[in-house]
């Protein structure tokens, strides 16, 4: 008997690793900056390039830091989502305009409705860095101490919306 | 004879192509080889099963402008790759830590080695256990002494 059972169990056991190996996503890796200050920057504002702005001013708010271009395929397919959520008033979203260039983002933005706050732009990549952002649209939810709590990585679905971030800034808002 | 000027012209052409694609960085060999060195060790994000030195990637190009950066500050190799793993996790070293969340990926292997060789010794006794030596009834060696004979004399 044990002849069979233990072959069997082998095999069950190792169909198991495969069925939980298989359906995570390996592109999702976490973020060791979960819990941690979210980095600090100044950068110029897309739409105002005098001013400028630093997640310091966003203190005492829960916030969403959305990376985003132009240039990002998948940016298009969340950002109807953003507009929507810009539009219930929940939350607000600041954009981080990735690698991009100021007439094309103009432009993006125009053409697809604006859902942020502000974006600022993060021409060279360099501040993408330090958030550890390795595919955009990738979004950060930040707390009223400036701490990050969550990161999605990937375009944000309805469904991510809400199972996912929603739920996460409404605790954070308590 | 025109076209063969033209055609040489515009050949002589590829040769600026090549010219401008050159990286700008090579003026320093010693730090593009310490940072190709450190470059190998390093996984690139977004195509995952590539180096940071043979990736493609634009962020792979921005992380080794970022590496090349710091090394020109005076970081160590040890600091770049701790500026990394802040930023990334350890995910972009292709030599994990071992700590207690990797001990399963370093020992693992030796476990099922263990396990294995456990096993075999296992299946080994109990073989030995079961093949034991029975002796031959007088008429079976009788009858292997015919064989043998027979065997022989065929030779």
């Amino acid at each position: 008997m044990l002849r069979f059972l233990v072959p069997f169990a082998l095999f069950v056991a190792l169909i198991i690793f495969f069925a939980i190996g298989l359906n995570r996503d390996p592109r999702e890796i976490p973020s060791p900056l979960i819990n941690q200050a979210a980095p600090a920057f100044t950068l110029q504002q897309l739409q105002a390039p005098a001013k400028q702005f630093s997640p310091a001013d966003m203190r005492g708010q829960v916030w969403l830091l959305n990376v985003w271009a132009s240039w990002c395929v998948s940016c298009r397919d969340e950002h109807p989502v953003l507009v929507d959520l810009a539009k219930r008033n929940l939350v607000p979203i600041v954009g981080l305009n990735y690698k991009d260039q100021r007439p094309d983002a103009l432009q993006w933005l125009a053409q697809f409705g604006n859902p942020y706050v502000l974006s600022v732009t993060d021409f060279d990549g360099r501040i993408g860095i330090d958030y550890g952002v390795y595919g955009v649209p990738e979004t950060y939810v930040i707390d009223k101490q400036g701490v990050i709590r969550m990161k999605h990585i990937g375009p944000v679905t309805p469904q991510v919306l809400q199972d996912k971030i929603l739920p996460k800034v409404r605790e954070l808002s308590k | 004879m025109t076209r063969i000027l033209l055609g040489m012209f515009f050949l002589s052409l590829t040769a600026f192509a090549q010219a401008v694609e050159a990286p700008p960085t090579a003026q320093d060999p010693v730090l593009e080889a310490r940072l190709n060195n450190l470059a190998k060790e390093l996984r690139c994000l977004v195509c995952q099963n590539e180096t940071l030195a043979d990736s493609h990637a634009e962020l792979a190009l921005d992380l080794r402008r970022e590496i090349r950066d710091k090394m020109r500050q005076g970081l160590s190799d040890a600091q770049i790759k701790e500026y990394l793993t802040q930023r990334y996790g350890d995910f972009v070293l292709y030599r994990p830590p071992v700590k207690s969340t990797t001990w399963l990926l370093w020992f693992g292997p030796f476990l099922l080695l263990i396990a294995a060789i456990a096993g075999l010794a296992y299946f080994l006794k109990r073989r030995r256990r079961v093949l034991e030596e029975i002796p031959l009834s007088a008429e079976e060696a009788a009858r292997l002494k015919s064989l043998l004979h027979s065997e022989n004399e065929q030779a």
